[in-house]
């Protein structure tokens, strides 16, 4: 009798290990791959670098050309407008979905901060977005590795594959990032069908128009900025972006801080 | 063992209970399986990314496949075994064949009680103005 | 063990009652969250992180402060502490459930929350947080109940325990230790890029840990036949009172360096608490309460006369623990994203859904640690009697 119930179990086991090859031996048989197996590649006009950047030509600027910019991208990419009007003045501040946006120089440089400034500057509309870093703080943070830094140098997000954390957004230091706190639908004007929106519970910013670059074309913002946005590669150093930047003194945010950012600003 | 009777009776009840759906199916009027309507360009087509019958089953892998493939190795461009080519976009290539989402995805999805999250974020209805 | 559970009073009853309705009103309002999203809350897009993160902060703390009790027991035979040793087990195991609830409830999507373990990411502190905080549940939960049982059959708890038992005094250093880590490496947040923001967080964990667990100890005694002792309690209170005057003492140094170096950068996030910035100050208050708490509570356990007062210890207790709950939850999150990395002030204070979520996960560490208790009591009842 004692022996019995070690006998069941030895052949219950024997008999599950039987039964779990099925699946594998079929998987094998149904692998027939005669011929040329699917594969995938990139578009023909898709650009490529090593390290996306920009260059901000900010003494090109004025309010409505900023304001043009801003529109483009965010209305290229589905980015809601979720204002006072719709949901009161510090719900609007909370739950804002920005990518780019403007601001002033002493917000946009917090460590460059003078008593004493140029008048034209302190007025001056400053752009600010992701800067695409080349260590990038938040690509370390994040633990699903649902935001990464890809070999072109772009920080992207996969929002298949994010939590919601929001880790990457306190390891950012420029602010560049925004949390869908609720659904974004309802709030967006005008839904650009070629390009998905979000869900709540994720985190966005701005992807350099990935999507774009995949298809020849430039940026929407440098497309919209009239000639006050360059970008390119960085690392080429026949770019034409290398060349702006041979040309003019430029500066990044918070640099001390070792990130490394990939937007200049030429003041 | 005195409750012997209850403990038996009690599995019998179990066992019914938990094999209803089929006694169910057996006896009551059966939901016919959805039919799906295809589009007059998916009609023309007449072979879909991959042969139907792949399609059908493995439709979701292939989806996941894509969507890593585009987001994570930055590649756009699928090339099926025949060397056909697509862009990998579930709005712009599938959905511009099945613009019929009511008639098509949303009929076997339905059906199987399934709910998939893509619509969230990918946009359903390109051809629709909206 | 587990029937000893189920073996109570109507008070236990009503107790449990209670905890049940609390975790269901809870349950309610995060399938609220679920449907709406994160924006019941009051976070926003400059304190993205708020309520739900500060528990775990909080409560990361209390775990680490069981290795109080084990650590002198197991490490320095110090044989008093062998009768409570399982308090502390205990204590840890349901600090780590609130740890973990609160996690899975600030996400904005939960049901992906197995991403983590799917796609293992060793550059992310949050990955190794998930690592350790799992490995000292299950740590604590293993040994916790083995030396229980092995006390209930009156037998020395089986060997290949020990070296489990030494593996939880790093563990719980590491639980506080990559959960400093979580904030102190991040190089936009000057509030928290400190090296001391480690050794302040173990300091408070050491307060805060014990000091809860000296109040549970006392209810003990008052509800049930087992007493946990009169030296451990008065062990404990000095573990307490040296642990307080060094979170006090570190938070002196972070004033010093900030105040004397005179840099914008240090000085802001701290003058944001104590005295308000750009017209906003909503935790001002709640600042001053928070270190007139843990002063006043330094000033009863200091003197012999009153810690050994045991009246007088447990509002000690009860005092540091809130303060050092308002500084460290509170105080520390909000600060370190105010004002933001654009020098712009959004403030936050939590909402009631928010509240009320975090209520029901409290309700269900304070379910866990009832029945796991109620479990110790019942053993030690039984092998005293």
């Amino acid at each position: 009798m004692e022996d019995s119930r070690r006998q069941f179990l030895k052949i219950a086991g024997v008999a599950a290990l039987g039964m779990g090859t099925v699946p594998v031996v079929k998987a094998v048989a149904a692998s027939g791959g005669h011929g040329p197996q699917p594969h995938t590649r990139k578009g023909d006009d898709a650009l490529s670098a090593t390290q996306w950047g920009l260059v901000i030509d900010t003494t090109k600027m004025n309010h409505e050309l900023v304001e043009h910019i801003v529109e483009a991208c965010h209305k290229t990419h589905n980015v809601p407008a979720i204002t006072a009007d719709k949901v009161g003045e510090k719900t609007a501040i909370a739950h804002e979905i920005k990518w780019i946006w403007e601001t002033h120089y002493h917000h946009a440089f917090t460590d460059k901060h003078s008593n004493y400034m140029s008048e034209d500057v302190e007025e001056r509309p400053f752009l600010v977005l992701c800067n695409h870093c080349e260590e990038p703080p938040c690509t370390q943070a994040c633990p699903t590795e649902a935001t990464f830094k890809r070999p072109d140098g772009i920080v992207i997000m996969d929002f298949h594959r994010c939590i919601g954390c929001r880790f990457c957004m306190a390891a950012c230091p420029y602010g560049s990032r925004s949390f869908n706190f609720r659904d974004p639908r309802p709030f967006i004007e005008e839904t650009n069908l070629a390009f998905p929106t979000r869900s709540k519970g994720v985190v966005e910013k701005c992807n350099f128009c990935a999507e774009r670059l995949a298809v020849g074309q430039a940026p929407a913002c440098v497309e919209a900025s009239e000639g006050a946005i360059v970008f390119g590669d960085l690392e080429d150093p026949n770019s034409e972006i290398r060349e702006v930047l041979r040309e003019h003194y430029t500066i990044r945010r918070k640099v001390t801080l070792g990130t490394g950012p990939a937007v200049y600003y030429i003041i | 063992m005195n409750d012997k009777g209850k403990i038996i009776a009690g599995i019998i009840i179990f066992f019914a209970m938990v094999t209803s759906p089929f006694w169910y199916n057996m006896f009551m009027e059966k939901t016919p399986p959805p039919k799906v309507v295809l589009t007059a360009k998916a009609q023309a087509a007449e072979k879909c990314v991959r042969d139907t019958k792949y399609m059908k089953a493995n439709h979701m892998q292939l989806l996941d496949e894509w969507r890593d493939t585009v987001v994570r190795k930055a590649e756009r461009i699928y090339v099926n075994a025949e060397g056909k080519e697509f862009t990998m976009s579930l709005t712009k290539t599938c959905l511009d064949c099945h613009s019929n989402y009511t008639e098509f995805c949303e009929r076997c999805h339905q059906y199987a009680s399934i709910e998939p999250h893509c619509w969230d974020c990918h946009i359903n209805n390109p051809k629709e103005n909206n | 063990m587990l029937e000893y559970a189920i073996k109570g009073d109507k008070k236990y009853y009503g107790w449990i009652a209670v905890l049940l309705g609390l975790i269901g009103v809870g349950f309610g309002f995060y399938l609220w969250q679920l449907k709406f999203g994160l924006g019941i809350t009051g976070l926003s897009r400059d304190v993205s992180w708020g309520f739900y993160i500060a528990q775990l902060t909080y409560m990361v703390g209390v775990a680490a402060g069981g290795v109080m009790v084990v650590l002198p027991c197991y490490l320095h035979d110090y044989k008093a502490f062998g009768r409570i040793t399982v308090l502390g087990e205990f204590l840890a195991i349901a600090a780590l459930i609130v740890c973990m609830l609160s996690v899975v409830v600030d996400l904005g999507q939960p049901m992906r929350v197995l991403n983590v373990i799917l796609h293992p990411s060793p550059h992310s502190m949050l990955f190794y947080d998930m690592l350790v905080l799992n490995g000292y549940l299950l740590l604590n939960l293993i040994v916790g109940w083995n030396v229980l049982q092995a006390e209930r059959n009156g037998t020395h708890y089986p060997m290949w325990v020990k070296p489990l038992i030494y593996l939880s005094i790093p563990f719980a250093i590491s639980i506080h230790t990559v959960t400093a880590f979580l904030y102190c490496g991040l190089p936009g947040r000057h509030f928290w890029l400190t090296a001391i923001l480690a050794p302040r967080f173990l300091a408070s964990a050491f307060a805060a840990g014990p000091a809860l667990l000296v109040i549970l100890a006392l209810i003990i005694r008052k509800v049930s036949d087992f007493d946990p002792g009169r030296e451990q309690i008065q062990t404990l209170a000095k573990i307490i009172t040296y642990a307080l005057i060094a979170n006090l003492f570190f938070f002196g140094c972070e004033l010093f360096v900030a105040f004397y170096s005179n840099i914008p950068g240090h000085m802001d996030h701290i003058k944001y608490l104590f005295v308000g910035m750009h017209g906003h100050g909503v935790l001002v208050p709640w600042m001053w309460s928070s270190m007139a708490l843990m002063v006043l509570a330094l000033i009863l356990l200091i003197p012999p006369i009153t810690r050994q007062n045991e009246s007088v210890l447990a509002v000690a207790c009860i005092m540091l623990f809130i303060g050092a709950w308002i500084d460290k939850g509170l105080g520390l999150i909000s600060a370190g994203f105010v004002p933001n990395p654009l020098h712009e002030v959004n403030e936050y204070l939590p909402t009631f859904p928010e509240v009320m979520i975090t209520i029901g996960v409290y309700a269900i560490g304070a379910l866990v640690l009832t029945i796991l208790y109620k479990i110790t009591i019942g053993v030690k009842e039984e092998v005293r009697a």
